[in-house]
């Protein structure tokens, strides 16, 4: 029996036409471009200087605050320069530019495929190895890992739960990830297990997976016969609805609790991690590997060079379409990351960051928007939120600039999965007009915050 | 018959208690308010254009009366004559300001600017620039949506068709900032609109290094300094690759615009047969 979330959610056509596509190795490009801005917080310093000779995985950027990650070179080479370059939305990020020459792979990184099932007992090494090894939220979000495995204190963690869910239409990398790779998974969340020190962790898999479902039931099976590591993790099929992998959303389904207007999963018990980032952190502390590739789903109906591949974190994006057989003729729009929440691309010669999943080609016909009419009041937009908000009325709130009433109606709660816009059969661009007003909403909560007296 | 008499005696002498209650409570509780708010408020332009700082114009009047002088308050819609009738009003100084006016700094016309991608979401210059640098080269740039032509009240924005840029109609602009918070690049300023609405300013917002600026607009300033070179009042100055005129220093000689490589500097109002360069903003 699947488990769901209690409110809203759509379901669009799943459309996973790469779940055939085996994870392939794309060859190293003869330059990478690596962001210091991978991550939510602070930017990374970089620690390197122009002329310098780096071995893959050295470390290029350290921490720029508590809330930041290090970040490492994906190749080994020359740094030909560090200075601002257009980013996927087309603004200037800094960005160290390495040209490849070779792949020496620095002192201590283990590149063989020898699955490494025992581990440390001693949580602070863990959690130092996945600092070290630049590991942040794979499944989007890109939050410093460490951060988020250190509760704060008073906060008691009773669940882990790996989100397997992949609810976006088209994107299929987890999918392979937990096929390919689920004894590596499997370890990362015992890993991550121990280090919450929790005795439950839950592998969250729709049930349009079925056979990642078994696959890891099979692992989990083989694994928890050889340590007692593994006892006390499980894996639940979920029901095929978006946004089934929200954070939130995955909490109600898998633990049946609600994280509270402005709350964080740790207050009910929850911490949620993806999958490829237990893949991550399976690499970062057995392997000593960070996090310097990716797997990027490359897809779309028009995209005849379907794939799952791996890449290094600063491949451009030109590269990998080229290396697939081109840009289709017909496509008109490439959006990185699913076609709910991912952003369209601006500039194809920006690179991949550690959060980039998948680059999807979209057709004329596709994209088009129609022509916007009337809201007549049915609702459906309602139904939809699965965060329980009124997105009509937030829309009309935010066209008159009414502040303390879009507050009021808990705009900074929206997760912008874009269920109302889907939704609305007056193809009003809701979300659109919501996002903004839930940036000024958040921009005000924060300044006020801040000016409280201690 | 009595009983009509009696009704209407009733309802009467009803009538008269009650009024003298009215009377007696409103006479206890008035709320002393200065008349000269009243004054102030009908010499106002009466536009609510919240462009003074205030919720309109009888808060504006309100703060006006209460503040000891007038260096703070001031109604940009109006200008100095009505602020000297409103001091006139108060028996304070009038704060004598110069008129400011709305200049669009952006020349990326359809020409200079070539777009690269091709924008298919909702047309709002705020949506558009949350979700990406814009469809031309140039991430400072106007995005062309038209959030400044909403936001005015007086009619004194409209786009340019052909070039897809924001034109400030100077008769009808106000300077009371409306687009200005509009608009999300930050393109338009208030300037002081200069001696018979003379003036010389940089008609560009982009900070990136020469070459790049140069690449995605033909008219960008690309922070090569020859204007500060030839400046002789020394008004100009150059940070973050962008020039700056310091309109205090500036004497309108025009000097700049002559020199300047890319045409980013434009000179407005000036008479007809002018220097042989770019047309104007």
């Amino acid at each position: 029996m699947s488990s769901t979330f209690s409110i809203g959610g759509i379901h669009p056509k799943e459309n996973k036409i790469s779940r055939e596509c085996h994870i392939k190795v794309l060859p190293t490009p003869p330059t990478v471009y690596i962001s210091v801005a991978q991550h939510i917080g602070a930017p990374a310093k970089p620690i390197v200087a122009v002329g310098d000779k780096v071995k893959t995985g050295q470390p290029v950027a350290e921490p720029g605050g508590f809330v930041s990650a290090f970040i490492h070179s994906s190749v080994s080479g020359t740094v030909k320069s560090i200075g601002p370059r257009k980013d996927l939305a087309g603004n200037n990020q800094l960005t160290i530019e390495i040209a490849v020459e070779g792949d020496e792979w620095a002192d201590g990184i283990d590149t063989t495929d020898t699955l490494i099932t025992d581990f440390t007992n001693d949580n602070k090494v863990i959690i130092d190895k996945i600092r070290l090894g630049g590991v942040v939220g794979l499944g989007g979000a890109t939050f410093p890992t460490h951060v988020k495995l250190c509760p704060p204190p008073g906060k008691k963690c009773e669940m882990l739960i790996i989100n397997g869910c992949e609810c976006e239409p088209y994107l299929t990398s987890d999918f392979r990830t937990l096929l390919e790779k689920g004894e590596q998974v499997a370890v990362g969340t015992a890993i991550i297990k121990q280090v919450l020190g929790v005795d439950k962790a839950v592998i969250a898999i729709e049930d349009n997976k079925p056979e990642a479902i078994a696959n890891m039931k099979k692992v989990l099976g083989n694994l928890a016969k050889t340590s007692s590591n593994f006892s006390g993790i499980s894996v639940k099929s979920m029901v095929s609805k978006y946004p089934e992998g929200g954070e939130k959303q995955l909490i109600d389904a898998v633990m049946h609790r609600q994280v509270k207007s402005g709350g964080l999963p740790i207050d009910v018990g929850a911490v949620v991690q993806n999958v490829a980032t237990a893949l991550a952190v399976y690499e970062a502390v057995q392997k000593n590997k960070p996090v310097i590739e990716n797997s990027i789903t490359v897809t779309g109906d028009c995209f005849p060079g379907q794939a799952n591949v791996l890449v290094r974190v600063g491949t451009p994006l030109s590269y990998i379409i080229d290396s697939l057989g081109g840009f289709p003729a017909e496509a008109v729009k490439v959006i990185s990351g699913g076609p709910m929440m991912g952003k369209a691309i601006a500039n194809p010669d920006a690179a991949t960051l550690k959060g980039t999943s998948a680059l999807l080609f979209l057709t004329a016909a596709q994209t088009e928007r129609k022509q916007e009419t009337q809201c007549i009041r049915c609702g459906r937009c309602e139904d939809a939120c699965p965060m329980g908000l009124e997105p009509f009325l937030l829309n009309k709130l935010a066209k008159s600039d009414d502040i303390e009433a879009l507050e009021a109606n808990a705009v900074q709660d929206c997760i912008e999965c874009g269920c109302c816009l889907y939704s609305c059969p007056a193809n009003i661009p809701l979300l659109d007009i919501i996002r903004i007003a839930k940036a000024q909403v958040l921009g005000i909560i924060k300044a006020r915050n801040n000016n409280k007296p201690r | 018959m009595s009983t009509i008499i009696w009704t209407v005696v009733i309802i009467t002498a009803l009538g008269l208690i009650l009024a003298a209650v009215l009377y007696l409570v409103a006479a206890k509780f008035k709320v002393e308010e200065d008349p000269r708010i009243d004054e102030v408020e009908a010499v106002m332009p009466g536009a609510n254009c919240g462009g003074c700082g205030f919720a309109g114009c009888r808060a504006f009047a309100e703060a006006a009366v209460k503040a000891p002088n007038l260096d703070h308050n001031y109604c940009p819609v109006g200008g100095n004559p009505v602020m000297r009738k409103v001091a006139a009003i108060l028996g304070y100084e009038a704060v004598e300001k110069a008129p400011m006016v709305a200049v669009v700094r952006c020349n990326g016309t359809c020409d200079n600017r070539p777009k690269i991608n091709e924008y298919g979401g909702y047309e709002s210059c705020k949506v558009k620039a949350a979700l990406y640098s814009g469809d031309t080269g140039c991430s400072f740039g106007c995005l062309g949506c038209g959030d400044c032509v909403s936001a005015c009240q007086f009619g004194a924005i409209s786009m340019n068709p052909e070039t897809g840029l924001p034109v400030v109609d100077e008769s009808k602009c106000t300077a009371c900032g409306a687009c200005v918070k509009a608009c999300p690049k930050s393109i338009i300023q208030l300037r002081n609109k200069g001696p018979k609405g003379l003036r010389v300013f940089v008609s560009c917002v982009n900070k990136d290094k020469g070459p790049v600026a140069r690449k995605a607009c033909k008219a960008a300033c690309i922070g090569c300094g020859l204007c500060v070179k030839t400046c002789p009042h020394g008004a100009i100055e150059l940070s973050d690759n962008l020039a700056y005129i310091d309109y205090e220093k500036c004497r309108l000689c025009r000097k700049c615009v002559a020199v300047c490589p890319t045409g980013a500097i434009h000179d407005v109002n000036f008479p007809k047969p002018a220097t042989k360069e770019e047309p104007k903003a």
